[in-house]
């Protein structure tokens, strides 16, 4: 589904990301663990067209989509949750919400979805009126995820979800994650609770100064000692 | 008494049109954070356009004065959305990521060369609104008031329902405060932040054509220069309000109409007489001064470094 050959992305003269390889098949749950700085998030907001690389491939469904915008990603099926949430603070929950469905023009289908979303995370139903800013943390979180959802993505990119978050609701967010790939949404999940992000997914890559400097399937990362000893805190 | 009433009354006219105006400016600042300053001269552009087709068409269409009005008007509104439109993006958008002063001078470049263009076209002189609205005079309580000031009134009220709503009930509405608060964010939710500003300043556009059709109908002549006191004192209210505050724009407008007229009528008994009523520029800059000293956010405002 998608696949990424020989990407670099600079910021001005700091090479973050340092000619990359990764393939997502349709369907997986993948993820990408590393250290702060390991240019994780400069990976994914390029993967979402928020940055412009400075070299190299991305072919999504056999089609370079290379320096496209975020927006004509979208229309594409490629969603992304930044890293730090990034809702409309100032827009009510429910238009955060029927933001998330601002390409799509099935208006029944979009209600639907809301509805659904509803269902999903109550705690959004409850707070559909109030101004998004006001929600916590972790409602925050579900928020930017449900938002995404709401544009029926192909692949959806995840950074950091659990950042910030009490560990009950990592749980929840993670068991979400969870759902939405068993319902058939293929994922790229950015974490740096190394630890849960193997335990749901299926296949790891490892990342390192810009660099990929591992990857396999994820099992066979939680039993990599040089990952337990880095990663794990074993 | 009569007296505040009749400065009532016209300051209400006034901050009416002051308030459409500052709606353009507040618009752009507040998805660009640009001071669009050729919006005072795109309000003039409005008022010239309309005069020409009024004036074509009483000359040789004989239709009745009032189509003629409205499609005067249309035209003018018409006109305005494109010559924003194309504001933007002949002259900022190739700016979008200059440092900010760029598109900042660029926007006062533009406002001159606006001017020119209208005195090539139209001259130099001072050119009158044509006779084709019958004035009524009514009385309220001691003052005077016409049926000219009347629909100004109302129907800058009724635009500015009517933009209130699109703002807040419509999905390009939604996508404009999406869009005003981060245009990187507005663009994973599918938003194209280009379309949202282009709307943006054909919205402005509009609103400000309305304006200069007001001001030409209502209180005189139309001139290539017009533009620039408008443009300032629309700008006043703006900042009044809170500069990239929607609501803020169309309180400041008719707060600082209300201040203005004030001013005037009561200046001569203010200060014995040494000072009349052409003072009353003094009083919009005064409180530009004054708001930037001391609450640079405005009335309404709460924006600075909101943005997500
Ligand atoms: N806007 C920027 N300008 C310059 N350098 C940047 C910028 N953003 C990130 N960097 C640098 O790029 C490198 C990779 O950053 P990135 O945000 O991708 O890391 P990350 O793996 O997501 O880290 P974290 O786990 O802390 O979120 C870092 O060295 C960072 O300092
Ligand atoms: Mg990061």
């Amino acid at each position: 589904m998608l696949q990424v050959e020989n990407l670099s992305v600079a910021y001005g003269a700091v090479n973050a990301v340092k000619s990359i390889d990764l393939q997502i098949a349709a369907g997986e749950l993948v993820c990408l663990i590393g250290a702060n700085g390991a240019g994780k998030t400069t990976t994914l907001k390029t993967l979402g067209g928020m940055l412009k690389p400075q070299h190299g491939r991305i072919e999504y469904f056999d089609q370079s989509i290379c320096g496209l915008p975020s927006h004509e990603l979208l229309q594409r099926g490629i969603a992304l949750v930044p890293e730090g949430r990034g809702i409309f603070s100032r827009l009510s929950v429910r238009e955060n919400l029927q933001l998330g469905a601002y390409s799509r023009n099935d208006a029944a289908g979009i209600t639907q979805d809301l509805e659904q979303m509803f269902t999903l995370f109550p705690r959004l139903a409850e707070r559909a009126g109030q101004i998004a800013g006001t929600l916590s943390g972790g409602e925050q979180q579900m928020l930017a995820i449900a938002r995404a959802l709401m544009s029926r993505p192909k692949l959806l990119l995840l950074d950091e979800p659990s950042m910030g978050l009490a560990p009950v609701m990592v749980q929840k967010i993670f068991q979400t994650i969870r759902d939405i790939a068993a319902a058939g949404v293929t994922i790229l999940l950015v974490e740096q609770n190394a630890k849960l992000a193997l335990q749901i997914s299926q296949r790891g890559y490892v990342m390192e100064n810009g660099r990929i400097t591992l990857t396999d399937a994820a099992p066979a990362l939680l039993a990599n000692p040089q990952v337990q000893h880095a990663y794990l805190g074993g | 008494m009569d007296i505040f009433v009749q400065q009532l009354i016209n300051g209400l006219v006034l901050g009416s049109i002051y308030a459409l105006i500052a709606l353009g400016y507040t618009m752009v600042y507040g998805i660009l954070e640009l001071i669009n300053f050729a919006h005072g001269e795109v309000t003039m552009f409005g008022a010239m356009i309309c005069l020409a087709i009024l004036n074509a068409l009483l000359l040789h269409s004989g239709l009745p004065p009032l189509l003629i009005l409205g499609i005067g008007l249309v035209g003018a509104i018409g006109f305005c959305m494109v010559l924003g439109y194309a504001l933007e993006r002949i002259a900022y958008r190739p700016l979008r990521h200059a440092p900010r002063l760029a598109p900042l001078i660029t926007a006062i470049g533009m406002s001159i060369v606006l001017q020119n263009v209208a005195m090539l076209i139209w001259g130099k002189k001072f050119l009158s609104f044509p006779d084709i609205i019958p004035i009524q005079r009514f009385t309220i309580a001691g003052a005077n008031i016409t049926n000219l000031q009347i629909v100004i009134i109302l129907l800058a009220i009724l635009i500015m329902i009517c933009l209130w709503l699109l703002i807040h009930r419509t999905r390009l509405g939604r996508a404009m405060r999406a869009t005003a608060q981060s245009p990187e964010l507005a663009s994973l939710m599918g938003i194209n932040p280009n379309t949202i500003i282009s709307a943006t300043f054909m919205i402005g556009g509009a609103l400000g054509a309305v304006a200069g059709v007001m001001v030409n109908a209502y209180y005189g002549p139309a001139h290539y220069t017009m533009g620039f006191m408008l443009g300032l004192k629309a700008f006043t209210a703006a900042v009044l309000g809170g500069i990239g505050n929607i609501t803020g724009a169309m309180f400041g407008g008719l707060l600082l109409g209300l201040i203005e007229s004030f001013g005037a009528g009561y200046i001569g008994q203010l200060t014995g007489g040494f000072m009349g009523s052409n003072y009353q520029h003094v009083f919009a800059f005064f409180v530009l001064i004054l708001i930037l000293v001391f609450r640079p956010s405005g009335l309404f405002g709460e924006r600075v470094g909101e943005r997500a």
